[in-house]
């Protein structure tokens, strides 16, 4: 019964979603302001039914309702509770479900606090928004329905892959897709702004908090989802440029020249068509992932379970938005060339430079991804492009693109003078230069060509982005000292120079060596012995386990001791590595069992991995800078003048 | 030339590229190595009595179908009503390896579920599922009377795969 009102639930979130989008788009168009108003209701009566569809699901999977296929085929009796909630968006119907919730969620937002934008605007993103939540819907009631029951019903469920009982991938999925479905906002902006021809600054300053707030929730989840690739899979690598990963990562990347775009189009008007072409490919970006990770097209450690009808399906739908977006872009577009110039030294032609190799990079990660396709059509054969080839391509765009960094964010709007340019900028560069011979020399004793342009890259970006706050700190009482878009802008730039500190250091110096341990032993890897004191068998609610017990010393000093397992899962039989970690800012230490060997022994892999914790603490400062910046007063003021106008409003007609 | 129409044509001629892609093959079809080569040759018991043993050799002569199974995997229990169909209509020799499996409930599976199989091997520790390329349950082989695996089919069969997929590969042989 319940899983009969969740589907019904969907269908009239189905209908709800169609009123969406005609009455205020159709609306706005006629200027009826009855007809608009109807969109924030129908938000708002869809969003409940998403969220009923959704609890009932959750309920299903919960209750251990097996005569739901879905459930029978992802969760099992034994499963931990939280595993259970989470299962709901485990495989492709319930995150599918998932990613309509969040954009129904991310539509109520949009319409509660856009009481600052012309009534007819707000209509019509919200119009576009509704139009995008019909596609989904269809997407999931025709194609991949997870109320599909089972008759009869399972004894007991086929559980839960091992891979995702892990509380990191249980929020993993959620904070991504807010960030994908996130960017659909910026879209929508995009699309209202082109259809109502009404393209001047405004239109940036209203996009540019919800692209933020989009662009931290993507960066949170990439950077949890390489965390868990890290402890979880058991190699100790943080990146693999698997496909999956890709799909989430150039829509970042997208983003990121988006909200550098945005910023120059609110603040001189520039880059406009620049900029709603942004808007349009961050989204497309995040549909191109879906379709690339659901419809089984590319070969990749984590895709879904695949089915050549959804292919079909999510490319139509990816056609009809792209497709549209884009025909209306060539037509409005051309209106928006703008003669206002700029000098060649200006932060104008950084912000320029930025965008242009951030989206050599996005080209850079899509032509790999695609690669094996065009091979495989071509020749017949399944080849996959690996991470050598991504880690020197990428490396083409980044490096240029740090160093401009640096320069950018203190250069000014306009045109820059040069001389008090050049001399500012003398002694971050020699101190940034230094850092970068004195880090890997005197702390890891080794350098080489790449080893100083990684450090000193980070200690550039470090010491420009500290310059602002510093200036600030230390300014005379009185003065204004900088806003919260700089302290975001110098706190998220920070972020980016810790990140590229961790790639360098853990790329140059991370040890990794397979060794065969037998209980008793010990074995020295980067002046650290590792003992295995003893091997017992441990039971977890549905898995049982291997688990050893290694002590780790130093020079006979006590460091750690660390219980690796590996993991049997009952009801799928295979096989799980569970890494025993010592984190540490300055290094990991990692020990995960391989195979069980002849004599008694385990083949153990043990890794020394240092600074790595660098790579998730730049992730997360980057996005914390993103949530300062949405802070700034400019966004704050405009909540506050239409609060005070409904008050007077109020008072007019009491 | 209006230069914002750019990113339009750049973009259809992705989507043409995709949609070839997609049209190229199923995408389930992973490649298998055993394909056009004799079936790996097996030895193991019975799963109803461990004193019998069943191998490559019982399957010679005829068209055969080899389903690879386990109590623990859903998408088989969804796959057995059309297997017990497909027995009883005599099309096929169905031999079945129960895969990973404990054999107390894989019996219990067919007493209470019914048994398409002409004979199932146990394949307690998955080493006969290796020499097959087994990626997990269900898969189904289809093997020709010369002990060819002509086929191989990753999850659930259905009487439409079945028509398909296997029927067509048998007809240009010649079913008997």
């Amino acid at each position: 019964m319940i899983p009969e009102i969740g589907q019904f639930a969907l269908i009239l979130a189905l209908s709800l979603a169609i009123c969406q989008t005609v009455f205020p788009l159709v609306g706005a168009h006629r200027n009826d302001v009855a007809m608009m108003g109807v969109g924030r209701t129908a938000a708002t009566g869809q969003f409940v039914f998403v969220g009923i569809a959704f609890a009932c699901l959750t309920y299903a999977f919960v209750a251990d309702d097996f005569s739901v296929l879905y459930v029978a085929n992802h969760s099992q009796l034994a499963l931990p509770t939280l595993y259970k909630v989470s299962a709901v968006w485990g495989a492709h119907e319930g995150s599918l479900l998932l990613w309509i919730f969040i954009i129904t969620a991310w539509t109520v937002a949009v319409s509660r606090f856009s009481s600052g934008l012309p009534e007819a605007f707000a209509a019509r993103v919200i119009g576009v928004l509704g139009f995008l939540s019909v596609g989904f819907l269809l997407f999931a009631l025709l194609t991949s329905n997870p109320f599909d029951r089972l008759i009869p019903a399972a004894a007991d469920g086929g559980d839960l892959n091992p891979l995702l009982q892990d509380p990191g991938l249980a929020i993993h999925p959620p904070l991504l897709y807010i960030g994908y479905v996130g960017f659909s906002v910026a879209f929508a902006f995009a699309i209202a702004a082109m259809i109502s021809g009404d393209l001047d600054q405004r239109w940036a300053k209203w996009t540019r908090p919800w692209t933020t707030v989009a662009w931290m929730f993507l960066t949170l989840g990439i950077a949890l989802g390489s965390w868990w690739a890290y402890y979880e899979l058991g190699w100790g690598g943080w990146w693999f440029w698997d496909a999956v990963e890709n799909a989430s990562f150039m829509p970042w990347l997208i983003g990121t020249a988006l909200i550098h775009s945005l910023a120059v189009t609110e603040k001189r008007g520039l880059f406009k068509s620049w900029t709603l072409l942004l808007a349009i490919t961050a989204f497309s970006l995040s549909l191109l992932g879906t379709f690339l990770v659901r419809s089984g097209i590319i070969v990749s450690v984590h895709a879904f379970a695949t089915d050549p009808t959804r292919g079909f399906f999510i490319l139509t739908f990816l056609a009809v938005v792209v497709i549209g977006a884009l025909l209306l872009y060539a037509w409005r577009a051309p209106s928006l060339d703008s003669d206002v110039g700029f000098g060649l030294l200006s932060r104008e032609t950084f912000l320029l430079l930025n965008n242009v190799l951030l989206v050599v990079a996005t080209a850079l990660v899509l032509i790999g991804t695609l690669a094996p396709l065009v091979i495989e059509m071509a020749t017949g054969g399944k080849i996959s492009i690996g991470p050598p080839w991504f880690n020197v391509a990428f490396l083409v765009p980044t490096i240029p693109l740090i160093i401009l960094l640096g320069l950018g964010m203190h250069t000014a709007w306009r045109s820059q003078d040069k001389t008090p340019w050049t001399r500012m900028l003398r002694l971050p560069a020699i101190a940034a230069l230094v850092l970068g011979v004195v880090i890997p020399l005197f702390i890891y004793g080794r350098i080489s060509v790449l080893l100083v342009v990684g450090c000193a890259a980070a200690a550039w970006i470090v010491v420009m982005s500290l310059i602002h706050p510093i200036r600030s700190l230390l300014r005379e009482k009185g003065t204004a000292g900088i806003t919260r878009s700089v302290l975001g802008m110098s706190v998220a730039h920070l972020g980016m120079g810790f990140f590229v500190l961790g790639v360098t250091i853990v790329s140059a110096f991370g040890i990794e060596s397979d060794r065969a341990l037998r209980p008793g032993e010990t074995i020295e890897v980067a002046g650290y012995e590792f003992e295995m004191r003893e091997l017992r068998n441990v039971e977890g609610p549905n898995f049982s386990a291997i688990e050893a017990e290694i002590e780790i010393r130093k020079g006979g000093d006590f460091v750690a001791t660390l219980r690796p397992q590996k993991r049997q899962y009952l009801v799928q039989k295979n096989w799980m590595t569970e890494a025993g970690i010592r984190a540490g800012l300055d290094k990991d230490l990692f020990v995960a069992l391989g195979d069980q060997l002849g004599n008694g022994g385990w083949s153990v892999r043990i890794q020394y991995k240092p600074m790595i914790r660098f790579i998730w603490l730049g992730a997360l400062i980057m996005a914390l800078g993103g949530l300062i910046a949405i802070t700034d007063k400019r966004y704050r003021s405009k909540v506050r003048k239409t609060a005070t106008a409904d008050a007077a409003a109020a008072e007019a007609t009491a | 030339m209006n230069r914002y129409l750019w990113p339009l044509i750049a973009v259809v001629a992705l989507l043409i590229f995709l949609v070839m892609g997609l049209r190229h093959g199923d995408p389930r079809a992973l490649p298998s190595p055993f394909i056009g080569k004799p079936a790996p040759q097996f030895e193991l018991p019975t799963l109803k009595n461990p004193e019998v043993s069943i191998g490559t050799e019982h399957m010679a002569g005829n068209y055969a179908l080899v389903n690879v199974w386990a109590t623990w995997c859903v998408m088989c229990r969804a796959e057995h009503g059309f297997l017990l169909d497909l027995a009883k209509s005599g099309a096929i020799p169905i031999y079945g390896i129960n895969w990973r499996d404990s054999r107390p409930e894989a019996i219990r599976w067919l007493y209470e579920l019914g048994d398409p199989y002409l004979a199932s091997a146990y394949d307690e520790d998955g080493r006969v599922g290796i020499d097959w390329g087994v990626y997990g349950a269900p898969e189904t082989f289809l093997v020709d009377p010369e002990g060819t695996v002509i086929y191989k089919h990753l999850g659930p069969l259905d009487p439409a795969i079945w028509q398909r997929e296997f029927v067509s590969r048998m007809n240009d042989g010649g079913a008997d």
